[in-house]
């Protein structure tokens, strides 16, 4: 007997909230920026969740592109921050407010 | 052929983790409570690490919590099947993208704190959480008035395999998703190759120092040479 596929899905669904709240409670960018791999994990978990309720090996691709193309965007991310906190000295998301070159 | 040994032990090391000896035959009462033993576990990692992210005021705490949740979340892919995922989720997510979370943090500096003092909009807390709330709740009632959480027709890129047998197969999902990766998303996956090309120019472009280029010096470097190469003289 298998743990039924509901219970990932709200493991899932508790996953993406706390991230998205995070994402707007939170200030320093560096954090927001984790708040959004929470709801990318949590994502990725209903991905699997249903590739074995369907047995359907399509949603494990889906995850294996989701990895790829988060950490491209963790890159690009991440660069964007360190070229903007060269300029200035605060760590919060309020600060950046004119994008200005 | 080292990392390919590597793989293959972690991925022993992860079900032997996950399965510890519940499947041999004669053992196959076990399997039940394992299975959910090793659900709760991971679910709880994933819980706590998430609320860790959210809730604490230091960036490097935030991001060793993330590795609790990025770890609870590769014990539920281990209790999925999906061993392959368990390894890249571990590898991909904790080894690299934590680590350059923290690279990051400690180049800015540890010491930069939140302005919570300086909020432009001050029902934003309280609003954030009412929203995440309702929206968790939300979702809860929908499925429950519908009873349905999967909708929708199967794909057409192949099963997982038996689903009477805990890995879907002799091989494991390792050489399912392979193919599947190298027939049918062939095309996506050769462009997540250039997609990762570009983020990579995109990183060392952003990381550059903009005024000056490779291999040029300052002028108060150029001063600063002038100046020894004088007092040396």
């Amino acid at each position: 007997m298998r743990v039924p596929a509901e219970w990932y899905l709200v493991v899932a669904l508790m996953l993406f909230v706390i991230g998205a709240t995070g994402l707007l409670i939170r200030r320093n960018i560096l954090v927001m920026f984790m708040c959004v791999e929470l709801m990318l994990n949590a994502v990725n978990l209903t991905f699997v969740t249903f590739s074995r309720t369907l047995n359907d090996i399509s949603g494990q691709a889906a995850v294996f592109f989701v990895l790829v193309v988060a950490a491209a965007e963790v890159v690009v991310g991440l660069g964007i921050i360190v070229a903007i906190f060269r300029r200035r000295a605060e760590a919060t998301a309020d600060d950046v407010h004119i994008l200005k070159g | 052929m080292r990392g390919a040994d590597a793989l293959a032990a972690l991925h022993a090391a992860l079900r032997l983790v996950a399965y510890n000896g519940v499947n041999s035959p004669h053992s196959e009462h076990l399997q039940a409570p394992a299975d959910w033993a090793v659900f709760l576990v991971g679910g709880a990692f994933i819980l706590a690490g998430a609320l860790g992210v959210v809730t604490l005021r230091n960036p490097v705490h935030c991001a060793l919590f993330l590795v609790i949740t990025l770890f609870g979340v590769a014990i539920e892919f281990i209790d999925l099947n999906a061993d392959f995922l368990a390894a890249v989720q571990i590898i991909v997510y904790a080894g690299a993208i934590v680590i350059l979370f923290l690279f990051v943090i400690m180049f800015l500096g540890v010491d930069r704190k939140e302005r919570v003092a300086a909020e432009r909009f001050p029902l934003q807390r309280p609003l954030a959480l009412l929203l995440g709330l309702g929206v968790f709740i939300l979702i809860l009632v929908l499925t429950a008035v519908t009873g349905n959480w999967t909708t929708g027709a199967h794909s057409l890129s192949g099963s997982l395999g038996s689903p009477s047998s805990p890995t879907g197969g002799a091989q494991g999902d390792v050489a399912r998703l392979g193919q599947a990766i190298y027939t049918r998303y062939l095309l996506p996956f050769e462009m997540t190759s250039a997609l990762l090309v570009i983020a990579i120019v995109a990183a060392v472009v952003l990381a550059r120092s903009r005024h000056r280029v490779a291999g040029e010096l300052s002028s108060e470097e150029q001063a600063a040479i002038q100046h020894s190469a004088e007092v040396t003289r």
